[in-house]
């Protein structure tokens, strides 16, 4: 089944994607964001209910109001009418240091314990198909407190038991795990977005539990399109839906040219 | 320190940290004179075969493409380049044979526009190597670390992954706290270009934009060719010290090209030419496309200001001047290639 809004032609998923993604934030945090979805999710929580939102991108842009999409993380759109144009040793120190709440990526793979692969799919030294690597993932899922990762296309091959290649720390091998290995304490995976629902992750064990499914969706889409279990509780929510105001300032705003929200 | 785990990538650009700074003392010279010369002798002069380079800026933002295009043109060969969100620059200097080894931090992608065909089709075939992974913060530390003299940095990303397990850092456990901790080994490149917004004929650069990487990767590199959109006088300099970002006695060469950075941003100047970048990525998804791409833009002009005239010169470059404040509308002719 297709997401209630999509099937009746109100919205595509992308357009929808960046909505919840918009609505996980909060306003007066801080967010290090992403290449694509998470830039245009962060733009629209600035422009809707969080305009007191510091967004801050790896290349040294700091707390921007952010005119239209950016196509790179390090273009002057990334600090227009900002507070800063800084340096990466600076953005990078900062979070390392504790000053971002919100990291947002996207991912290619990703397994129970959110750790996520944009570096190879097959092996490394001979790999089927190469990906760009981490760029400044890794370092997002290391230092952000809290980490926000979006997988437009949730199937058994992007939500799988073993990631080809572990780019980006999730909760490592489950509790404890980014502790041993020396990661910032407390800090890990916190919302996971796909074109089903929302989903957390269990305190205790540190896998990925479901939270919201989208208008429609059931959760046996939910179990059919993951390689590992995803823990359901007893009380899920739905997610919830756009306004007419969310798409006009995506398709108005913030990505008229549609490429990413397409047209 | 006892070591708990090390890393299998390999190990580029790292010095003893004594043989670093003899170097330095013996090599980079104190002498306030006039280095300015053009792409052709900067990169004859300073970019050798085997090199490991780096590229200023950041993706296709203020990139030196005059001396991109001019390593391919002198067809340098065996380089070993810092993919530190290296994008159109690596692409093409992979594309064309010269990269065949580089340590990745963000490669073979153009951020939103999709990934390179050119410099992927290479890796996946096995004629470029990766021979380390890292990430953002990894290589800009790795230039802090040979930027301070130092021979490493510690840093508390990379642990517990494979970005971390193939990349050339050590995990120890710190002394102070108890904890593992990860060490980022210093990196010096034998050359790095870096592209301003205007400089004196002694390299003292001002920068005008976010600085990415350039404080760093400027001081660690042991070459450094700056190429700039303007000479200025030195007396403009000296009006305002606090503007310079990079100061002459860590530059060897300074190259004017206006319009340098095409078809790369240069901030508060121009924005990307995604027309031009849309036509690299249609024509190199075939190494046949790479050559006719080569052919036009790269062997067929010997200088960066016919390269511009083929790119369609002046009206081209106003109407980036107007999309980079925003006058002219978001175009992305990359989507429609598919």
């Amino acid at each position: 089944m297709a997401i209630k809004g999509i099937a009746k032609g109100k919205y595509n998923l992308r357009e929808y994607l960046a909505f919840i993604g918009a609505s996980v934030l909060e306003d007066k945090k801080s967010v290090f964001v992403g290449t694509g979805l998470p830039i245009i999710a962060s733009m629209l929580a600035q422009k809707t209910h969080a305009p007191n939102l510091l967004v801050i991108f790896e290349a040294g842009g700091v707390g921007p109001l952010l005119p239209e999409l950016p196509i790179s993380v390090g273009e002057s759109r990334t600090y227009h009418k900002a507070i800063a144009a800084s340096s990466m040793h600076d953005v990078m120190s900062l979070s390392q240091a504790g000053y971002v709440d919100y990291g947002f990526l996207g991912a290619a793979q990703m397994d129970m314990y959110g750790n996520i692969n944009t570096t190879v799919i097959g092996n490394h030294d001979s790999p089927k198909v190469r990906l760009p690597g981490s760029g400044g993932a890794n370092d997002v899922g290391s230092f952000s407190d809290k980490l926000i990762i979006i997988i437009a296309n949730q199937s058994k091959r992007t939500f799988v038991n073993k990631v080809d290649f572990l780019t980006t720390p999730g909760y490592l091998d489950g509790p404890g795990g980014r502790e041993r290995a020396g990661l910032a304490r407390g800090s890990g995976p916190y919302r996971v977005i796909t074109q089903l629902g929302i989903y957390g992750f269990d305190e205790e064990t540190k896998r990925l539990k479901l939270i919201s499914l989208h208008p429609s969706i059931s959760i046996a889409e939910v179990w059919a399109n993951s390689s590992f279990e995803i823990i359901i509780p007893d009380e899920i929510e739905t997610s919830p839906e756009p306004t007419e105001q969310h798409l006009k300032v995506l398709r108005e705003e913030i990505d008229p040219a549609g490429m990413v929200l397409g047209k | 320190m006892e070591v708990l785990q090390e890393g299998k990538g390999e190990l580029i650009g790292w010095h003893d940290p004594d043989e670093a700074r003899e170097w330095v003392l013996k090599n980079k010279s104190r002498e306030l004179k006039d280095k300015t010369m053009s792409a052709r002798e900067a990169v004859s002069r300073f970019v050798r075969d085997r090199d490991f380079i780096a590229s200023g800026g950041f993706g296709h933002i203020r990139v030196s493409m005059a001396i991109i295009y001019e390593i391919i043109r002198q067809k340098r060969q065996n380089l070993i380049m810092a993919g530190k969100t290296a994008v159109h620059d690596l692409d093409i200097l992979v594309g064309s044979g010269c990269v065949n080894k580089v340590e990745v931090a963000y490669s073979f992608g153009h951020e939103l526009r999709g990934l390179s065909p050119a410099s992927r089709r290479m890796v996946e075939s096995g004629q470029c190597k990766v021979v380390a992974e890292t990430s953002n913060a990894g290589y800009q530390w790795r230039w802090l670390a040979g930027m301070m003299g130092l021979p490493f940095i510690p840093s508390r990303n990379l642990l517990g992954t494979d970005t971390g397990n193939f990349s050339s850092c050590k995990v120890v456990k710190d002394p102070f706290s108890g904890k593992s901790i990860n060490l980022v080994p210093a990196a010096c490149p034998d050359v790095a270009f870096i592209h301003v917004h205007r400089c004196d004929i002694y390299g003292n650069a001002q920068i005008d934009s976010i600085l990415v990487e350039d404080i760093e990767l400027s001081r660690c590199a042991r070459r450094l060719i700056i190429t700039t959109e303007e000479i200025v006088g030195n007396e403009l300099i000296r009006r305002e010290p606090w503007e310079t970002k990079i100061p002459f006695f860590v530059v060897d060469a300074v190259v004017e090209v206006p319009y340098g950075s095409h078809p790369c941003e240069m901030p508060g100047m121009y924005y990307y030419d995604e027309e031009h970048i849309a036509e690299w990525l249609r024509l190199s998804r075939t190494p046949e496309g790479v050559d006719e791409y080569l052919q036009k833009y790269v062997f067929s002009v010997d200088n960066f200001e016919d390269y511009l005239e083929l790119c369609g010169g002046i009206k081209r470059l106003n109407y980036l001047k107007r999309r980079e404040f925003l006058r002219e509308p978001m175009t992305a002719p990359w989507r429609k290639e598919g």
